[in-house]
């Protein structure tokens, strides 16, 4: 795609991109080889799905492979996932064995071009192990964490950090996710593209067809969360919410929209708890959605008239990056990632209850005005942060940084 | 020419900057933490905590400037220290260890003062943040003062950081790279680099200095330009 960069331009800004070039003038003709577990589902292959194009059309020889595994290997790594946000999984060591195998393989099928490679981006602990087969690595070596490790099971960590230890840098999300490791642990959050279906602009007419297919009348007044039915996210604290402030307006609408109920058995029971409380209220829409819903998820987005993230616990937040992207103020939980992103009075409101989520719906929707301001802040503030095209810049300035000296600045002049 | 040189004869050469964030592992989540890493942190850290913040956005009203105030609103709920610390302006300190020395110097006096220490929840702990500054050049070259007041309408977010804020590290004056170029013309320009001395900076975002500069540049050659 020859003018991926000219249409980032039009939604980032002519100087984002011109900055973008220019730092990448030193790394012309540098092989960059990123790995991870999927090419398709997920955070990470949606965002390399449009950075590795990227950084191929400001001339670096950018490559984009998977690790690929049988069911254990899977399973394996599934709770390795689990255990590294905090689960105390315990993972046999045929397991693990399956595990390290996997790595290996894969490894050796790859081997040539990671030794030869200038940088090599490990996404995640599914190909941790590649390092350990790759002796005659060249290049620097980069373990890129898009999970929330602030408190992980500290005997899988354990396991994990004898490897990860011999890496040149890693990168996390958060610095409350940084755990310690023998190197340079670099802070980048992660990034929406504003370019995907999810995030692309939608005309009135579409979101109203999109609307009507999922059964949500586009003239109520919807208040709206999306995630996952899991309890971290606290979808009951939103039904009380909507209940407190539906007393004071009365065209209010809650719409509930998430997946991965269908795969995962406690999903299925808090959809079913959810359910129960929604007590048949015909303005509360419970929509279990495909993985794959994008539009859907935009167009709701894109017709809400407040978004809420009333999150116990949360890793980022990317659901709230997405509302900002849409001019949305968002009411968000005081937890993790939403500090980041909701900066209370600005883009939206921090909250702790339902209490205080219906209070701050209702201020809102009182004050169009303010609503519309913090809307706007929202936008831009997630312009200048959270847009694919800074989480590029920053991965340029990482590779030049670890390329071409050390210290504390790094002087291409 | 050497590092962080700007100039060459008369010539001003445009830089431009990317900051990248590393977390240094460090953590407090108490006010007696804060001050034990306060004694020991890379001095790039107490930089970072208060002119990093400049690089990321900022609203029209800032409720802090540095992120150890802030910190001491918002995690430890202690409002007396956080506007004791919001207080400071590094740009009044000769170098960092002074900044680090006042900053221990207000936390203990806090300590002294209170009949328990503050602590903040387990996920709203205090990280000690340190920066490595990429520059690089835009092959931008301004002939003149007057071209640079033209100019600066288009200077990125990162030249004006680097050329304002972070020139105060390199340069042997502790000035901006602006001042120190028209020193280069003798006196020329005496006005105009007192007016860029008295540009308060620290309480604004980068885009708002740019437009600060902006306007006192178009002011000083409105000024100066025939009748």
């Amino acid at each position: 795609m020859k003018n991926l960069l000219d249409a980032y331009s039009a939604v980032a800004g002519d100087d984002v991109i011109s900055h973008l070039r220019q730092l990448a003038v030193p790394l012309r003709g540098l092989r960059v080889v990123h790995i991870n577990s999927t090419r398709s589902g997920g955070g990470v292959a949606e965002i390399l799905e449009r950075l590795v194009p990227l950084m191929r059309e400001l001339g670096i020889d950018a490559v984009w492979e998977i690790i690929e595994g049988d069911g254990d290997f899977y399973v394996c790594t599934k709770n390795m996932h689990n255990a590294l946000q905090g689960a105390r999984v315990t993972i046999s060591d045929e397991m693990l064995h399956a595990y390290e195998e996997t790595n290996a393989r894969n490894a050796e099928q790859h081997r040539s071009m990671l030794e030869e490679a200038d940088v090599v981006f490990i996404h995640d602990p599914q190909p941790a192990f590649f390092l350990r087969h790759c002796p005659r690595r060249r290049g620097k070596w980069i373990w890129r964490c898009h999970i929330d490790i602030a408190r992980p099971y500290r005997p899988i960590w354990k396991y994990l950090r004898g490897e990860l230890a011999a890496y040149d840098a890693s990168i996390f999300s958060l610095a409350d996710f940084a755990q310690q490791l023998p190197h340079a642990m670099y802070l980048i959050p992660p990034s929406i593209d504003p370019l995907s279906e999810k995030n692309i602009d939608m005309s009135d007419a579409e979101i109203s067809d999109v609307l009507q297919q999922l059964g949500v009348n586009p003239e109520e007044q919807i208040m709206l969360q999306v995630s996952r039915f899991d309890r971290f996210k606290d979808p009951m604290g939103v039904i009380q919410a909507y209940k407190l402030a539906k007393v004071f307006l009365p065209n209010l609408s809650l719409v509930l929209a998430g997946g991965g109920a269908s795969d995962d058995p406690e999903g299925a029971i808090v959809l079913d708890e959810v359910r129960n409380a929604a007590g048949g209220d015909p303005r509360i829409h419970i929509l279990d959605l495909p993985p794959d819903a994008h539009r859907a998820i935009n167009a709701l987005q894109r017709a809400a008239v407040v978004v809420l993230q009333k999150s116990i616990r949360e890793g980022f937040g990317l659901t709230v990056t997405e509302a900002m992207w849409k001019g949305k103020a968002v009411i968000g939980g005081d937890t993790g990632g939403i500090r980041l992103q909701v900066v209370d009075h600005h883009t939206g409101f921090l909250v702790n209850t339902p209490e205080g989520a219906a209070l701050r719906v209702r201020y809102l929707l009182h004050n169009r005005q303010k609503l519309a301001d913090m809307g706007i802040k929202a936008r831009e503030f997630v312009r200048e942060n959270f847009l694919l095209t800074r989480h590029l810049r920053e991965y340029l300035a990482l590779i030049l940084v670890l390329t071409h000296a050390n210290g504390d600045r790094i002087e291409l002049v | 020419m050497g590092p962080g040189k700007i100039r060459h004869g008369q010539v001003f050469k445009i830089r431009d900057c990317a900051l990248l964030a590393i977390a240094t592992g460090n953590r407090a989540q108490n006010l007696r933490e804060l001050r034990d890493h306060l004694q020991s942190i890379h001095p790039d850290s107490i930089y970072h905590h208060f002119w990093g913040g400049l690089m990321r956005p900022k609203f029209v009203d800032p409720e802090y400037s540095n992120d150890f105030a802030a910190w001491s609103r918002h995690g430890l709920h202690d409002s007396i220290l956080a506007e004791r610390l919001g207080v400071l302006d590094p740009t009044e300190f000769d170098d960092l260890e002074s900044l680090r020395q006042e900053l221990v110097e207000v936390v203990e006096a806090r300590l002294d003062e209170s009949e328990h220490v503050s602590w903040s929840k387990a996920d709203q702990q205090f990280n000690f943040i340190r920066s490595q500054i990429v520059v690089f050049d835009t092959h931008k070259v301004i002939p003149a003062p007057e071209a640079l007041a033209e100019y600066l309408p288009h200077l990125s977010v990162g030249s004006v950081f680097y050329h304002f804020v972070d020139a105060r590290r390199r340069t042997p004056g502790g000035g901006d790279d602006f001042r120190e170029w028209l020193a280069e013309f003798g006196e020329q320009y005496v006005r105009l680099r007192e007016n860029l001395a008295a540009l308060d900076y620290y309480f604004v975002t980068v885009a708002e200095l740019k437009a600060e500069l902006c306007e006192l540049f178009r002011d000083y050659f409105a000024f100066q330009a025939p009748a």
